[in-house]
């Protein structure tokens, strides 16, 4: 009768294992890492930093899978490449190449693909990084939603890069790249086909730029760096207080979102914290550095709206609390998993 | 902190060290206990003033059974279940719609009944069912649709009807009398529909003052200083702060489209039980589109999962972290009850804004510190 323990373990993947929270966790948890354990994956980073020789070589990969493969402010074949250079870029890694692996549908009309290719093109040479090998495969109608991309990245970690959980201290700052949720409440717009007053764009972007420069400049003042990107702000700093045993006090005034964002969000019923980003960082930024830190990222397009937006405190370790505008308080969790169209 | 919270802080303060006892404010709109909660709003009330969570999210209150016979009609051949997101993990006697759907039943989150009229456009061959719960804020879009399908001969659309009337809980929960509520904090969207004056009685008859607010922290502080200040001059009024959408009489449209498709019948409330006249059952003209009918199922009798204290939640009596399940088998990830699930539900409120370690230890409300 009614639910005990076994009922509610799931016994096979729902959509929720996708979402990028706590249910994406337990997937990695009880299915992944038990029979892939290695000391490079087990950090669980971005990318993985491994020594090739006397080199250390950075690695990530990413698949896509949104849906519309076009929207505003960018299309799948964009975010394929910025997602893969971002994840590496989060190790403080400078993209050499990326490879593509196409995923193809039955009928997938030839100009669309053209769009996507050129929009490949376009992104991986203005970032530097090309494409140098792939795969393309094709599947039955039905089998995939038009298409899916996977691309992998390898980089060079620049030399001044000091990054790690393990280095952030009480007293750090916490500083967001810039505005949040764009991506995901986007995507969610156009699936949903909401019209807004000022219409909303996707901020999918190659972060490497703003960030190595960053790295350049600060070297080890910035202790650690993520990509909201599923599961949003929200399960990156739960992650980030998780690893380093020590809590986070968010100051919700200061969070960077658009009006229009933050309507969205109040209309479909979403927390911003929560909505994926694919064209932001999160940062733990020394506080001596944090002004310096800040003022550099505002001298580029893409940090144009960062600002300092909580402090790392010795307070319980794992918890993340955010002061509201009124000055009340409550705890930030990671997202269950959400019941959100495909958002990258 | 600006001067207008500051200013009604005092105002709540005052009020509070006047009635120099403990006062117990109901809300019954779960954007409200959402709102309150991630504002940290308890948190900016003196000890004395609580916000107890009362029957407001719809889907805490609909019956086990009930859920149970979606997640069965889910499993049919040619059945596709459109549902408001809420009710995806609910948990029931078998599993949830969500684990349905990952087991291969046609299940759909949609934003409106709306788009389950265009589901069904799009599927001929299936027959669509649309999960049918809220209260009079969805019910008008459920008669809405009932009535599109009618009139385009829609036949492969159903709803299975499980709409609830807010008046009948809120009177039912006054004549228990083991709920101690000194004052309601009226819903917002369902206000907007009904309309404040729906109120009147509540604040003559029972002496309870009521103030119908919008979803706006300040607003919310706005209504508890005007429930205190009511208390302290032993007035029952029903205020409406949220003047901007709510109106005396409420939206006439909506009133009529609820009034030509439904019929007040009894209903079971989880928690509340059996309320005479409290749900909407299709008018006999239009009992094709009910689902329920249509397949031959039956909702089943109502219960609770063993330990579960959703039904004592949803009235008010105990705090989530009085049930022994909260944190500890029932959490976001694995909800036992709908508390849990449903993103208005109290038990998920507290579980996710909540300090709950705190709370858990009996330490009731979260420690404030305002500089």
């Amino acid at each position: 009768m009614a639910m005990t323990a076994d009922s509610t373990k799931s016994q096979q993947i729902m959509l929720a294992h996708g979402g990028g929270g706590e249910m994406t966790a337990r997937l990695l948890a009880d299915h992944l890492l038990p029979q892939l354990a290695n000391p490079a994956l087990d950090e669980l980073g971005d990318a993985a930093v491994l020594k090739a020789g006397r080199c250390r070589v950075a690695m990530s990969t990413d698949s896509y899978v949104v849906q519309p493969l076009e929207f505003p402010g960018g299309d799948i074949g964009k975010l394929a490449v910025a997602g893969t250079l971002n994840d590496l870029a989060m190790v403080g890694a400078s993209g050499v190449a990326l490879s593509l692996g196409l995923i193809l549908e039955e009928g997938l009309p030839t100009d669309l693909l053209d769009r996507v290719v050129a929009s490949i093109r376009l992104t991986s040479s203005a970032a530097g990084v090309p494409v140098v090998t792939g795969d393309t495969k094709v599947v039955g109608r039905g089998q995939c939603d038009g298409m899916f991309i996977n691309t992998t990245g390898i980089g060079l970690p620049v030399p001044q890069a000091r990054l790690g959980a393990a280095r952030v201290r009480p007293g750090d700052k916490v500083v967001i790249s810039g505005r949040i949720a764009e991506h995901g409440l986007t995507i969610i717009s156009q699936r949903r086909g909401l019209r807004f007053d000022s219409p909303l764009h996707s901020d999918v972007a190659v972060l490497a730029p703003l960030v190595l420069g960053l790295l350049r400049q600060f070297g080890p003042g910035v202790r650690w760096l993520r990509d909201p990107t599923r599961g949003g702000v929200a399960n990156c700093l739960v992650e980030l207080a998780e690893s380093a045993h020590l809590a986070v006090e968010l100051n919700e005034e200061a969070i960077p979102i658009s009006p229009t964002t933050l309507h969205a969000a109040e209309m479909l019923g979403l927390d911003p914290l929560t909505v994926a980003n694919e064209g932001k960082f999160v940062a733990v930024v020394a506080a001596d550095k944090v002004d310096a830190a800040v003022a550099a990222c505002g001298s580029h397009p893409l940090g144009r709206h960062a600002a300092v937006v909580g402090t790392v405190t010795d307070g319980e370790p794992g918890l993340v609390e955010l002061v509201t505008r009124l000055g009340g308080r409550r705890i930030v969790q990671k997202p269950y998993g959400e019941e959100l169209p495909r958002i990258c | 902190m600006d001067s207008q919270v500051v200013e009604i802080r005092d105002r709540i303060e005052r009020a509070a060290n006047t009635l120099a006892r403990e006062v117990r404010l109901m809300e019954i709109c779960g954007t409200h206990t959402m709102s309150i909660f991630r504002q940290g709003l308890r948190g900016l009330l003196p000890q004395a003033v609580r916000l107890i969570s009362g029957p407001g999210c719809p889907v805490c209150v609909t019956s086990q059974g009930y859920i149970d016979a979606v997640i069965e009609l889910a499993g049919r051949d040619g059945v596709i279940i459109a549902t408001y997101g809420d009710m995806i993990r609910v948990p029931g006697h078998s599993g949830s719609l969500e684990q349905a759907r990952a087991a291969g039943a046609r299940v759909q989150a949609v934003l409106s009944s709306m788009d389950a009229l265009t589901l069904a456009r799009e599927n001929p061959d299936a027959t669509v069912l649309f999960v049918a719960v809220g209260f009079e804020t969805t019910a008008p879009a459920t008669a809405a649709a009932v009535l599109a399908a009618g009139a385009q001969g829609l036949d492969n659309f159903a709803v299975l009807p499980a709409h609830k009337f807010v008046m009948p809980a809120m009177r039912a929960l006054l004549a228990d009398g083991q709920v101690r509520v000194d004052g309601f904090l009226c819903p917002g969207h369902v206000s907007v529909i009904l309309g404040s004056r729906v109120y009147d009685p509540i604040a003559r008859e029972h002496q309870r003052p009521c103030v119908v607010a919008g979803f706006e922290p300040m607003q919310i502080l706005q209504a508890v200083a005007l429930l205190l200040e009511q208390l302290v001059a032993h007035q029952s009024q029903v205020t409406n702060v949220y003047r901007s959408v709510v109106t005396a009489h409420g939206n006439p449209h909506a009133l009529r489209l609820i009034d030509e498709v439904f019929t007040p019948a009894d209903a079971w409330w989880r928690g509340l039980g059996p309320i005479p006249g409290s749900g909407m059952a299709l008018r006999p003209q239009f009992e094709r589109f009910d689902g329920f009918a249509r397949m031959c199922v039956r909702e089943g009798a109502d219960y609770d999962p063993p330990g579960c204290r959703c039904g004592q939640v949803v009235k008010g009596l105990v705090d989530p972290p009085e049930c022994p399940l909260f944190a500890q088998s029932c959490t976001a990830t694995t909800p036992v009850g709908p508390c849990m699930v449903s993103s208005e539900g109290t038990c998920a409120a507290w579980f996710k804004y909540g300090r709950r370690r705190l709370e858990v230890a009996g330490t009731r409300r979260p420690q404030v510190r305002t500089k």
